[in-house]
C-alpha cells in the first residue's frame, strides 16, 4: 500500500468528522433567517459564522481535552465542572485593567491544569479507575465552583473590554473564538502529537502494558493527557464568561457539557477504546454536535419537541459513529 | 481472577479468603459514622431515626441492585436519571385510566423501564456500541420523550394509592416501612439470582471475559441484553416507589441517582471492570451513602461543602481497597 493510504485509514474518523460537519453546517447557514433576509453577502455570513463559531469553540474546547484523556483510553467526566468551576473562577479574576484580566486569564487556566493533575495523580499513582475517580473529583470541583458562585454574578470590575474582543472579530470578518482555536491546534495540538510523550499517549490508550514493556513514558503520557483535559476545559469556561460576563455554578450544564464532550470525542471519530483518532477529529466532532443542535433554531422546532430532537439525532449519530458490529470481521471479534 | 472470585463456594477457602475486605471496611464505616453521629446527637441510634434512614435508602438501593447487575458485565448504565423519571411518570400517567390504571400502574411503569433497559441492552450486546454511550444517547432521548410528554399533554402527575402504599406507608407489619420491604424482597432476589442460578454465574464469567464466556457455551449477548432490561426495569421501579413517596412524579427527580448509584456499588468493592462483587457490598455502600448524605445534612452543612466532603470521602475510600495491580 501507498503511503498516503496508511495516513487515509488512520485520518478516517477525523475526515468523516470535517464531512459531517461541512454538511450540516451548509445547510445551516443556507436556511439561516438572517442569510435569507439579508442576502448572502460577507457581512451576514461572518455574523452568522461568528455566532457559530463563539457557541460552537466552548464545546470545541472542552471536547479537545476529553480527547486527549480518551486517547489514553481513560474517560474524563470532570471537564464538565472544570468547564464550571473556571466559569465562576473567570467571573472573579477576569476585572480591572486588560493587563490585570490577562493575569487573571492565565489564572483561570492554571486552576484548570491543576484540577485536571489532581484527576492524573490519583488515576496513575491511586490506581483508580478514571470514571470513578473523575465522578467524585467532578462533584469536589462542582462543590468549588457553588461555593464562589451560590448566585450567578460577576465581579463589579468584570473587564467587558477584553471579552468583547474574545468574542469579537479580528479585522471584522474571522471570529476571534475560531482564531484562538485553530491556534491552539497548531501551537498545542500538533507539537504535542509529534512528540515522545505524544507517541506514549497513544501507545498507552493502544496497549497499557505493551507502552510499558517498551519502557514508554506512560506516567508522564497520562498525566500530561489529564493536566491537558483541564486546562481545555477551563479554556471553554472562560470563553462562556466572555460570553455572558457572568459566572453560575448549574449543576445541569456541567453534566450537559460532560455528555456532550463524549458525544462530540465519538462524532470526532476518537475510539472509546484508546489509541485512535485525535484532537482536530474532537473539535470537528463538537461543532458538528453544535451546527445538529443549531438546525432545531434554523427549522424553528417547537421548543416542547426540542430534547426529543436532539436526543434522537444525538442517538442515531453516535450510534452510528460507535457501534463496532459494522466493523468485526468474525464471531469472536464481536467480544474481543 | 484470583481469590475473589464470589461465586466460588465459600465454605472451601480459608477464613482470611472468606472475608471481604472491601464489604468489612464498608460496615466499618457505617458503625463508624453511626458513632460520630451520635456523638453529635443522640438521635441518631434512635430506631425512628434508623429505619426513616433504610426508607430513603431502600429507593437508592433498588436503583443500585440493577447497577449493580450491569456494572458486573463490564458494563454502566448511565440512562438511570430518566428511567427513574420515566417511571414515575408512566406510573402517574397509568393512573389517570380509572381504578384498572391505578391497580396496573406499578407494573405498568416497571414496563416502560425495561423498554428503555431493552434498547440499551440491544445496543450494547448486539450493535457493539459501548454501553456508556448507548446509555447516554438513551437517556437524553428518554428525557425529550418525558419533556414533550409533560408540556404537551399536561398529565396527571400525582401517584395513585397503591404507589403511596408501597413508597410512603408501613402498614405491612413490625412497624418497617413498606419500601424496606420491598428493597428487602428485591435483595433476596438477587441473591438468589446472583449466587443460585447459571444467569448469575454467567453475568460473573461475561464479566471476567466475554469470549471466555461465550466459548464455553453461554448466550452471552441474550444474557446482557436481559441485564439491561432488568436494571432499567428496577430503575424505574425506583422511581415508581419514589414518586409514591414524595406524591407526585416531577421532571429531574431522577438526577440526584445516577452518581450515589455508582458510588454505592463500587464502593461494595464491585470491580468497574465487572467481574467481581457481592450483592452484601452494595447493601453496604447504599447504607453508606445514604447515612453520609443525611448526616452531611443533619449537621446544615451547606449544598458545597456537601458535594466536596462526598467526593472526598469516595476518593479516599476507593484509594483504601479499590486499587488496581501494579505493572510489571
Amino acid at each position: 500500500m501507498k503511503e498516503w493510504r496508511f495516513w487515509l485509514s488512520e485520518q478516517r474518523g477525523t475526515l468523516l468528522a470535517v464531512a459531517l460537519f461541512v454538511v450540516m453546517f451548509s445547510i445551516y447557514v443556507g436556511n439561516h433567517p438572517a442569510i435569507i433576509n439579508k442576502g448572502f453577502t460577507v457581512d451576514t455570513v461572518s455574523n452568522v459564522v461568528q455566532t457559530a463559531a463563539n457557541k460552537g469553540s466552548m464545546l470545541a474546547f472542552v471536547a479537545m481535552g476529553q480527547a486527549f484523556v480518551v486517547i489514553t483510553a481513560g474517560i474524563d467526566l470532570s471537564v464538565g465542572m472544570i468547564f464550571l468551576l473556571a466559569n465562576c473562577l473567570a467571573s472573579y479574576l477576569v476585572a480591572g485593567p486588560t493587563a490585570l484580566a490577562l493575569v487573571g486569564v492565565v489564572g483561570t487556566l492554571a486552576a484548570g491544569a491543576l484540577c485536571g493533575a489532581v484527576n492524573g495523580l490519583i488515576v496513575i499513582f491511586g490506581r483508580l479507575q478514571p470514571i470513578v475517580v473523575t465522578i467524585a473529583t467532578g462533584g469536589i470541583y462542582y462543590g468549588i465552583a457553588l461555593w464562589m458562585r451560590p448566585n450567578p454574578g460577576s465581579s463589579p470590575g468584570f473587564n467587558s473590554d477584553l471579552a468583547d474582543a474574545m468574542t469579537g472579530k479580528l479585522f471584522d470578518i474571522v471570529p476571534t473564538s475560531l482564531v484562538i482555536l485553530l491556534a491552539t491546534v497548531v501551537i498545542i495540538w500538533i507539537p504535542f502529537r509529534r512528540s515522545e510523550v505524544g507517541r506514549a499517549m497513544y501507545a498507552t490508550g493502544s496497549s497499557q502494558i505493551a507502552a510499558y514493556m517498551s519502557g514508554m513514558p506512560i506516567r508522564r503520557a497520562k498525566f500530561l493527557a489529564y493536566m491537558f483535559s483541564g486546562i481545555f476545559a477551563a479554556m471553554g469556561g472562560l470563553l462562556l464568561t466572555f460570553t455572558t460576563y457572568s459566572g453560575e455554578a448549574l449543576a445541569a450544564d456541567g453534566g450537559n457539557y460532560t455528555l456532550f464532550s463524549i458525544a462530540a470525542v465519538v462524532l470526532g471519530g476518537v475510539s472509546l477504546f484508546g489509541g485512535r483518532g485525535s484532537a482536530v477529529g474532537a473539535l470537528f466532532g463538537a461543532l458538528a454536535f453544535r451546527a445538529i443542535g443549531d438546525l432545531l433554531f434554523v427549522f424553528a422546532i417547537d421548543a416542547l419537541w426540542q430534547p426529543l430532537f436532539q436526543g434522537v439525532v444525538l442517538f442515531v449519530a453516535v450510534s452510528i459513529g460507535a457501534a463496532r458490529l459494522f466493523r468485526v470481521r468474525n464471531r469472536l471479534d464481536l467480544f474481543g | 481472577m484470583t481469590d475473589t472470585v464470589t461465586s466460588t463456594p465459600a465454605a472451601r477457602l480459608p477464613l482470611r479468603q472468606r472475608i471481604d475486605l472491601p464489604v468489612v471496611t464498608a460496615f466499618a464505616c457505617i458503625v463508624l459514622l453511626l458513632i460520630l453521629g451520635s456523638l453529635y446527637s443522640p438521635n441518631f441510634l434512635s430506631p425512628q431515626y434508623l429505619l426513616q434512614q433504610l426508607k430513603v435508602g431502600a429507593f437508592l438501593g433498588i436503583i443500585a441492585t440493577g447497577m449493580m447487575l450491569v456494572i458486573l458485565l463490564g458494563q454502566i448504565d448511565l440512562s438511570v436519571p430518566w428511567t427513574v423519571t420515566l417511571g414515575a411518570m408512566m406510573g402517574c400517567a397509568a393512573a389517570s385510566w380509572g381504578p384498572a390504571g391505578a391497580a396496573l400502574a406499578i407494573p405498568f411503569g416497571i414496563l416502560c423501564g425495561v423498554a428503555i433497559g431493552l434498547v440499551n441492552g440491544f445496543g450494547v450486546a448486539y450493535l457493539r456500541i459501548p454501553s456508556m454511550i448507548i446509555t447516554l444517547a438513551v437517556n437524553s432521548v428518554a428525557q425529550g420523550l418525558m419533556v414533550a410528554y409533560t408540556g404537551g399533554f399536561a398529565p396527571q402527575d400525582s401517584a395513585p394509592y397503591p404507589m403511596k402504599f408501597l413508597g410512603a406507608l408501613s402498614s405491612l407489619g413490625f412497624g418497617i416501612p413498606n419500601a424496606v420491604l420491598v428493597w428487602i424482597v428485591v435483595g433476596a432476589l438477587a441473591v438468589f439470582l446472583l449466587t443460585r442460578t447459571s444467569f448469575g454465574r454467567a453475568v460473573y464469567g461475561i464479566g471476567n471475559r466475554e469470549t471466555a464466556a461465550y466459548l464455553s457455551g453461554v448466550p452471552t449477548q441474550r444474557l446482557v441484553m436481559i441485564a439491561f432490561a432488568i436494571s432499567g426495569g428496577l430503575a424505574a421501579f425506583g422511581g415508581v416507589l419514589l414518586a409514591g413517596y414524595a406524591g407526585k412524579a416531577a421532571q429531574s427527580m431522577g438526577d440526584p441517582y445516577l452518581l450515589p448509584s455508582i458510588a454505592a456499588v463500587v464502593l461494595g468493592g464491585t470491580s468497574i471492570l465487572g467481574g467481581r462483587g457481592s450483592y452484601l457490598g452494595t447493601v453496604a455502600g447504599v447504607i453508606l451513602i445514604t447515612l453520609l448524605q443525611s448526616i452531611l445534612s443533619v449537621m446544615q452543612m451547606q449544598e458545597f461543602g456537601r458535594q466536596i466532603i462526598y467526593g472526598i470521602i469516595i476518593v479516599a475510600m476507593l484509594l483504601l481497597y479499590g486499587r488496581d495491580k501494579r505493572l510489571r
